[in-house]
């Protein structure tokens, strides 16, 4: 019945393909081309890779950036699944009071994007911290200096991975993500463990979490892709290329030089692209049925 | 709803949740308060200093000789959005529905289609940087051979503009086509098969049944999209064009492709006006709180027809 239209719905996604392909392969080439290869129209592959690619590796210390992201990108991941972990499993194993306030302080910070609170949560991570706990006590316990005035102190964290680690590990998806998962988990399971004298500990480790792959899986996925591309808050809070991450780095190798070396920068940029790849590829089957999961309720 | 509480214990709730509870209010909660006395003050990163200066900074937003600015910034952002969201959403939809045929190779047209998925605004603006660079750029390098021209990409404003918006267009088509191919496969044949037989055309079927069946996706898709061009499309704007550059009027007050984000990091980074730049952040979350009130009042309800 379909195969009248067969060829056109090839024609058009092959069309789709190119388009979607088209800029990955152009930098694919180029990033094998020789200096002056890459000036030139030519979409001949050429044969400069390695040379491309240490360069941009070791002059401009891509490496380090690369290492950056990863410790970055692997604390917050994990420190995210857990603290998420956690407070799913209170939420939904446990009684007690104001049980519902604080689900709902939890879920009203997706209204606040970290984004929009870039200039004062510069100024908190940035500024220099109090001299003393007398100091801070004596700011602390009056309620018109942290209700009405801007802090006057911080953390000061500019220019170390605590920066940009810390103030992500919470998270209100994360967290509702587990509440809806373990509230569709039977409760009988959680009272036969209680029955047999597990401990909350146990119930996490031996039931709960091998029950969760697909959704740990699939918040990992998130995380992991949203912590590696992140670039306006290291931007903003990192100025020493030491602990700068690799989104900005990019662009920092593109800055440095009067003429770009645009193989270098080609190079480099799909080196960046492979370990989200990695991660989706490695983690998809978790990803789509975690999300499913959480979909359909 | 049954009630899965099953443990008893006074602290351990508490222990499990102080962290994040820690964290969200040090990290979240503090600095947004701060926003809100920040936005009363005049204040200058550099210098350290502070004053309060009551509503001066909206009235500046607002009414005074930034206005006209913050007037064009507010307009081309809210155009920058929805061009980045309905081009995305509608090549992604189209695409996916077309991968998920039963026809040979799908799973490569697939494979080749989702994998943008793991690019990032940075790399995807790097590339295209170096695509449409004037004059040792891909692009036109090819047109110069074609037609002998070499279109000034990132210094004409409506050409800039449309750049930066098919950068995260394409960025995002990753992202968008997976989540329909998960989708798509969720709908029942029956629907489809069912129209066939009474004659429906396979452009009457994709209008009458895929999308209907889609809308709750395309309802959960449309607002990462317009958080992806509110927030994340500042990496894009940020390495093509720095926010500009600056239009013709009516746009000529700012650079054409300044969104509000980008706005927000000039003032209150750049140039160091915390206090001016907290007050356009306020106007910002408002919009957002907004936009968050309206998706969870609708998101609940199920757009679509079927089962329920």
């Amino acid at each position: 019945m379909k195969n009248r239209y067969n060829w056109l719905i090839h024609l058009i996604l092959i069309i789709g393909c190119a388009i979607v392909m088209f800029p990955v392969v152009f930098a694919v080439i180029k990033a094998t081309q020789t200096r002056s290869a890459v000036l030139t129209p030519s979409l001949v592959p050429g044969t400069e890779f390695f040379t491309n690619l240490r360069a941009v590796w070791v002059e401009a210390s891509l490496w380090k950036f690369m290492r950056n992201s990863f410790v970055v990108a692997i604390a917050v991941t994990i420190g995210k699944t857990i603290l998420s972990l956690f407070a799913g499993m209170a939420l939904v194993y446990f009684r007690f009071p104001a049980k519902r306030f604080i689900f709902g302080f939890i879920l009203l910070t997706l209204m606040m994007p970290t984004e929009v609170l870039l200039v004062p949560l510069f100024d908190l991570v940035s500024q220099r911290p109090p001299a003393s706990w007398e100091a801070f006590w004596l700011w602390f316990r009056d309620p018109r200096h942290v209700f009405l005035e801007p802090s006057p102190f911080g953390f000061g964290w500019a220019n170390t991975y605590w920066a940009i680690i810390v103030p992500f590990l919470a998270s209100a998806t994360g967290t509702f993500l587990f509440r809806q998962h373990f509230m569709a988990i039977p409760q009988s399971l959680a009272d036969a463990a209680r029955i047999d004298g597990a401990t909350p500990f146990q119930f996490l480790s031996r039931i709960l979490v091998p029950m969760s792959v697909n959704t740990i899986g699939a918040l990992a996925v998130i995380q992991f892709v949203y912590v590696w591309d992140q670039y306006l808050w290291p931007k903003v809070i990192i100025r020493r290329e030491d602990y700068q991450v690799v989104q900005v780095g990019l662009n920092l190798i593109i800055g440095t030089g009067e003429g770009v070396q645009w193989g270098y920068v080609m190079a480099g940029a799909l080196l960046t692209l492979i370990p989200p790849l990695l991660v989706f590829a490695l983690l998809q089957e978790q990803f789509m049925r975690g999300f499913a999961l959480s979909e359909s309720k | 709803m049954r009630d899965h509480a099953v443990f008893k214990s006074r602290f351990l709730p508490w222990l499990l949740l102080l962290p994040s509870l820690i964290i969200l209010a040090i990290f979240i909660y503090f600095p947004a308060l701060q926003t809100f006395v920040l936005s009363f003050y005049k204040s200058n990163l550099r210098l350290g200093t502070r004053r309060f200066t009551g509503f001066e900074n909206f009235y500046n937003l607002f009414a005074g000789a930034f206005a006209p600015a913050y007037r064009q910034i507010f307009l081309q952002s809210i155009l920058f959005s929805a061009s980045v969201v309905f081009i995305g959403l509608a090549l992604s939809v189209v695409l996916a529905t077309f991968a998920s045929q039963k026809i040979v190779g799908a799973r490569v047209y697939r494979l080749f289609l989702i994998w943008p998925f793991a690019l990032s605004p940075a790399v995807a603006a790097t590339i295209f940087a170096f695509l449409f660079n004037p004059e040792v750029g891909g692009v036109n390098l090819i047109l110069n051979e074609l037609f002998g021209i070499k279109p000034r990409w990132l210094d004409t404003p409506w050409l800039a503009f449309m750049l930066v918006v098919g950068a995260a267009v394409w960025k995002n088509l990753g992202y968008n086509i997976v989540f329909y191919l998960a989708a798509l496969q969720n709908i029942p044949k029956e629907y489809a098969e069912a129209a066939a037989i009474d004659g429906a055309g396979p452009i009457a079927r994709f209008f009458r049944i895929t999308v209907p069946m889609l809308s709750p996706m395309t309802f959960f898709l449309l607002f990462t999209n317009l958080t992806f061009s509110f927030f994340d499309a500042f990496g894009i704007i940020d390495i093509l064009t720095r926010g500009g550059p600056v239009g013709y009027p009516p746009f000529d007050n700012a650079g054409m492709t300044t969104i509000m984000m980008y706005r927000v990091f000039q003032e209150g980074i750049e140039q160091g006006k915390s206090g001016f730049a907290a007050a356009f952040s306020l106007f910002i979350l408002t919009i957002i709180i907004i936009i968050t009130v309206f998706q969870f009042r609708y998101g609940s309800r199920r757009v679509q027809y079927g089962d329920n």
